[in-house]
This record gives structure tokens, sequence and C-alpha cells, in this order.
């Protein structure tokens, strides 16, 4: 029996008293691959952002837990030091603040101590060539002006900086060219063999699953769980389609 | 671009640590006549001088405090003492500086930052400078650098004279009238034409005694084809009694001359800052202003270019952070008075707390400054729910042949940023500090890194709410 990482047992969440999951239930285990689909508006980015602590969304029933340890009541941060991370769907612009600068801040909050410019100059520099990002962006505001591409890989940039064991994918492929994909798909990978990481990943797409082994999909309609399998039920719901769950 | 410079952790009480008062010479408090003459003779004016302060006594008494800005009522003038002269003689050497007033200068880090970084330093304590020093090299240029008594009295004596209170005159409002009357301290810089002085001259301002009023004059001329830039810092220690900094700046900028002005001002919490700041700039020269305003209970800060010469330019870069209990109104004055001339401005307020942050700008074209040019653009951003800002923009054009834009945004931080910083582990006081930093990032840019620490510094002070 595989060590139980994330555990979500019965969650509702709301946001501004309207209710957009109810009842969910999932497990992912230490090393596993996890896949949500569902049709837009499901509530799949909703269980990711609930998942990371957005105060936005409140849960109004049912537990999250990390490795055993309740964090339902944590701040994201809290949640980001346990070793949570989520890839955003839509990164946030941040003015002022080059990506260098908050890539060491994040590293320094979670470490809680200084790291060496040196160290930190390599590693980051080893992680831009396998996303093949121009390092000119280090110096650059976070995400200002990135093009959709390049906040995406922004966004592997820093998990793999990070080195969560437990990342959510947000459609970290969507609005993807064939080849972003593919770079962005070797950075995920990456982080599989080097971190030892898991990944729950929201996706309309097969591409960025082609070099990841799924353990499991879930499949959210409506804010409810309507079917779970194993990575076969990918294709299936790829060829069918959710009219039959509706 | 430039790397941004990493905050470390400082603590407010390197401003706060209030000095035992052993002033040699304290005047009476409030404002006569006979305050004004003791004074005077205190400092061994020239008569011309004592007889200026004197007709700027009458206009202080005739005019009226303005109505337009924050409240001053918590200012009674009858118990603000004018003058406290510390118990030193002004040195050029730290070492002959006394052991409580080199401490709080060592605190603030100033003899470090002119073994490292600065051409010439003047450090004023109360109502007198005990410090002034620049560099042999830089003398050698045939900079002047001194504190303006030795000025009133030496080889620049006429110099000063022809130059004193004629940017700012003391009928231009009620508080540069007070300053003419009871100034004391400051700086006065020469710099001959075509010198270029290539690291910067600071002056330091601290006020150190409580219910005081600072009140020091920056006189700065730098001649044609001159290059110079100066760095103002200011702070004193919290008290429960209200004290007032009436300072005023003139800055002459010659043909083809540049100056950049930059100040840190982190005033205590109980400090009414009424200071005037103004420029005179000839054909083609330059003025580049750049202002951090964090400190003080009340500001009326408009640091002023009047541009007079075709082809000069005016840049004004600033940042206004407005914490708990505190009303700064801020902003900056353009006069485009000739041909081709053109002026940019560029601010950041941020209030928290129930601050208030108001940005006010005036900028004048007048018929004479045909294809002038300018772009004014003001950014506020607020912390929370309880904190307020408003933007106050004006515009008198005169000419038809002008090019100028205005632009404002006010927002509040947003949420989203907040929660993006904190899923990578920043905690939401880091993450809005980093953001706030970021938001004010037009002003660290435009210092010296060792000031753009300081500011940084600052904003992470005031973002975790220590309110000293």
């Amino acid at each position: 029996m595989a060590d139980s990482l994330l555990k979500v047992e019965d969650l509702s969440v709301s946001v501004e008293d309207k209710e957009i999951l109810s009842s969910i239930s999932l497990e992912v285990n230490a090393g596993e691959t996890h896949v949500i689909m569902g049709p837009n508006g499901a509530g799949k980015s909703t269980l990711g952002l609930a998942i990371m602590g957005n105060p936005k969304y409140t849960v109004t029933k049912g537990k999250i837990s990390l490795e055993g340890e309740d964090i339902t009541e944590e701040p994201a941060n809290e949640r980001a030091k346990k070793g949570l991370f989520l890839s955003f769907q839509a990164p946030v612009e941040v003015p002022g603040i080059t990506l260098s600068e908050f890539l060491r801040n994040a590293l320094e909050q979670r470490g809680g101590k200084r790291i060496k410019f040196w160290d930190f100059k390599q590693e980051t520099e080893g992680n831009m060539g396998v996303l093949g990002m121009d390092e000119k962006y280090l110096q650059r505001d976070l995400n200002v002006g990135f093009s959709g591409g390049e906040k995406k890989k922004a966004e592997v940039l820093q998990l793999l900086m990070l080195k969560p064991k437990l990342a959510i994918l947000d459609e970290t492929d969507s609005g993807l060219d064939v080849d972003a994909v593919k770079t962005v798909s070797k950075g995920i990978s990456e982080y599989m063999d080097k971190c030892g990481g898991s990944l729950l990943i929201i996706t309309h797409n097969t591409r960025i699953l082609e070099s990841l082994n799924v353990d499991k999909t879930h499949v959210i309609v409506k804010g409810k769980m309507v079917e779970e399998g194993d990575g076969s039920l990918v294709k299936k719901i790829l060829d069918s389609g959710f009219a039959k769950y509706e | 671009m430039k790397e941004k410079t990493k905050v470390s952790d400082i603590d407010r009480n390197i401003y706060d640590i209030r000095d035992e008062e052993k002033d040699a010479y304290r005047i009476d408090e409030g404002l006569t006549k006979d305050i004004v003459e003791k004074l005077s003779k205190e400092k061994n004016d020239p008569d011309w001088m004592k007889e200026f302060r004197l007709k700027s006594l009458d206009i202080y008494n005739d005019l009226q405090v303005p109505e337009w800005g924050p409240s001053i009522e918590g200012l009674n003038m009858d118990e603000i003492v004018t003058y406290v002269r510390p118990n030193t003689k002004m040195s050029a050497k730290w070492s002959e500086v006394p052991d409580d007033i080199k401490n709080t200068f060592d605190r603030l880090g100033i003899p470090e930052a002119e073994r490292t970084s600065l051409a010439g330093v003047g450090a004023q304590y109360d109502s007198e400078l005990v410090y002034h020093n620049v560099r042999k090299e830089v003398e050698e240029q045939g900079v002047i650098y001194t504190d303006m008594e030795s000025a009133l009295t030496g080889p620049y004596a006429d110099m000063v004279k022809e130059h004193f209170m004629k940017l700012v005159p003391p009928t231009d409002h009620k508080f540069a009238a007070l300053h003419g009357a009871v100034w004391s301290g400051g700086s006065f810089v020469y710099v001959p034409p075509g010198v270029s002085v290539e690291i910067p001259l600071q002056s330091y301002f601290r006020l150190n005694a409580p219910g005081a009023g600072q009140f020091e004059h920056t006189l700065i001329i730098v001649d044609e084809g001159a290059d110079l830039h100066f760095i103002e810092g200011c702070s004193a220690p919290k008290y429960n009694v209200a004290n007032l900094h009436a300072g005023c700046v003139e800055l002459f900028v010659g043909k083809n001359a540049k100056l950049r002005y930059s100040t840190i001002e982190n005033w205590s919490k109980n400090m009414y800052n009424l200071n005037t700041k103004r420029a005179r700039v000839e054909e083609g020269g330059r003025i580049e202003w750049v202002s951090g305003s964090f400190g003080s209970h009340v500001s009326y800060l408009y640091p002023m270019s009047v541009l007079n010469g075709r082809g000069a330019r005016a840049e004004f870069t600033g940042v206004t952070f407005a914490g708990n209990d505190q009303n700064l109104d801020t902003g900056t004055k353009v006069i485009h008075n000739a041909e081709n001339t053109s002026s940019f401005v560029n601010t950041r307020s941020i209030s928290k707390d129930g601050g208030v942050s108001t940005f006010r700008s005036a900028v004048v074209i007048t018929e004479k400054a045909k294809n002038s040019k300018c772009a004014v653009s003001c950014e506020s951003l607020m912390v929370d729910n309880i904190s307020r800002s408003d933007t106050i923009p004006a515009m008198d054009i005169r000419t038809r042949y002008a090019d100028v834009g205005h632009e404002a945004k006010i927002g509040k931080i947003s949420d989203d940023a907040v929660f993006y910083l904190m899923s990578r582990g920043l905690s939401e006081e880091e993450a809005k500090a980093l953001i706030v930093s970021g938001f004010a990032d037009n002003v660290s840019k435009e210092l010296p890194v060792e000031y753009a620490v300081e500011m940084n510094n600052l904003i992470r002070l005031e973002m975790k709410g220590s309110i000293g």
C-alpha cells in the first residue's frame, strides 16, 4: 500500500454562497499521477484553488489532508511549505518584482534560510535550459507582458525550483502550441523523475499526458464526481465526451 | 534593467532612539520679534540677514494658514522651539563629534555611507550642522560644499545673498515666511562650470529635541554644463508633542547643467512636514527629483520646477507611503516658461491602516512655452478598506502648441496577486510587502543601491505595521 499524500474527503466548496463543488473525495498517493477531467465550468479549477487554500473559496463541508495532517484551515503559504504547489491556469502579473527576485524569495521562505547566489544561479539556469527559456526572463517583472506560453513555462520553472511533494497543474497545457506543450511536458517529466513528485492534472488534452503514466482519472461534472477509473478512462472521455453525465 | 536589492529585516528602533537632551542653547518657545532677534544674534547674522528675518516675521504674521490641505490644527506655534543648538561645534572629523550624536549618525549608517559611496557629507543635529566634510578630490575640482552659516560670511557670501530665498520668497506662503524668520543650518553647494561630480553629496537632517522645529536651508547652484547628484535624508525619534519641519530647498540649475536631487524622508509620526523645494532650470538644463516620503504626521510637499530656458527639462519620480495616523499631501509643480521645455512626472502613492495619501500636482504651460511637452502619470494603491487615496491634478495650458498627457490609476491591492505569492510559500505580510515594494519600484530603481535598500526596508517596516 502506497503512502497517502493528499486526501480530499467529502469536500463541498462555495463562492459567495453559491455551491461550486459538492461532496468531492479523492486520494493521491506518493508518486502517483491523477487526472481530473470535466466540461468547462464543472468546478475543476475550483478544486485546485480550494486544495491550495484560496480564501475566496469557502469550504462548507469536508476535509483536506496532506500526509495525514488536516490542512483545511491552513493558509496557502503553510500548505506550500508542507509541499503543495499549484500551477495557475492564469498566472498573475506582479509588476516591480523580477522573476529572479521572486524565485529566490519563495525558496528562502520555504527553506527558512538564505540561498547562496551561486547555487541559485546554477540551478535556475539549469532548469531554464530544460524549458528552453531565455535567461533574460529572470530580470523581467514576474509574468508581466509574458506570452501565454512563457507564463506557463515560468510556472513549470517554479515547480522545478520549489520541488513540491504534490503539484496541481491547472490546464498548464492549454493555449500552447505543439512545441510549447512538448517543452512543458519535458519539464513535468523532469519534476517526476528528479523530485519523485506526484501530480494532479486538470486538462482537456492528452498530449501532456503522453509521457506520463496516469494512475487514476476523475471526472467532475456540475461540481460532482461522476466517474472514476484508471488511465484508460482518459481516452474514453475524449472519444465520447461528457454528454452522458449531464 | 537593474537587479533589485534584497530586503533584509530592520528595526524601527534605529530611528526611534532618543538621545538625552544636552543642547547648549535653546531659545524660548513660540515666535516673537524678540525671539527672532535673539536667534539672529546667537547666529552672528550679517545685518541684511537680521533684517530679512524680521521682515519675514512680519509677513508670517500677516499670512493665513492654508486651508486647502490636511489639517495642521495640532501644530501650535507658541509651543514650538525654533532654535536648539547642539552642544558642539561643527567638525570635519567624526572623532570630534560628541559620542551620543556620533552614535546616532552611526546607527543611521551615515559615516559608513560616506566611506563607501559619497563625495561629501553634512550632518545636521537639531538646528546646526555638527559635521561637514567633502572629499579632497571633489574640493580640488572647485566644488564648494559647506554649511549655510559659513557660506553667509565666507568667500561666496555675495552669491548666497544674491540667491537666498529668491526662488522661494517669504511671501510665497506662511511657512516660507516662517522659514525666512527662523531658518538655521542646512547646506550650500556650488558646482563651477563644466564640473561633473561623479559621486553624490549628502546632507542628513536629524531632529532630536522634542517640541522643536527644524528649518534648514539648502541652496545649490550648479553652474553651466556642470553635473551633481545631491541626496537628502531626514529622520527623528517619536515624541508625543508636535515637531515641525519647515525647511527650504532652492536649486539653481544653469545652462546645460544637470542636477539630481534625491530625498528619503522618514520623519517620525508626530512631525508636521511643511517643506518647500524649488528649482529653476536654464536653457538645456535638467532637474531630476527623486522623492520618497514615508514619515511625518502631516506633510505638504510639492517640489516645483521652473523651466526657464529653452529646452529645459524636469523629471519628478516620487513615492509616498501613508500609514496609520498619517495624512500626506504630496506631488509636484512644473512651470513651463520657455520653448521646447519638457516635464515628466511619475508618482506612486500607497495608503494603509487608515492613512490618507493625496497626490496633488500643478502644471502650467505659459504662452511662451511653445512646443513643450508634459506627461503626468500617478498611481495609487490602497492596501486595505479603511485607507484613502486622492488625486488632484491641475493643468493650466496657455498655448495651443503643447503636448500634454495625464494618466491616473487608483486601485486596491489585488487579492489574486496576494494568493499567488502565498501559494509559493510567502506569508500574507511578505506577499503584500513584496507587491507594495514592486509598486514603488519607479523610485527604488532611480536611487543608489544603498538608498533603494533603505527604502525597501522602510516599506517592509510599514507593512509589518510596527508603527513607531
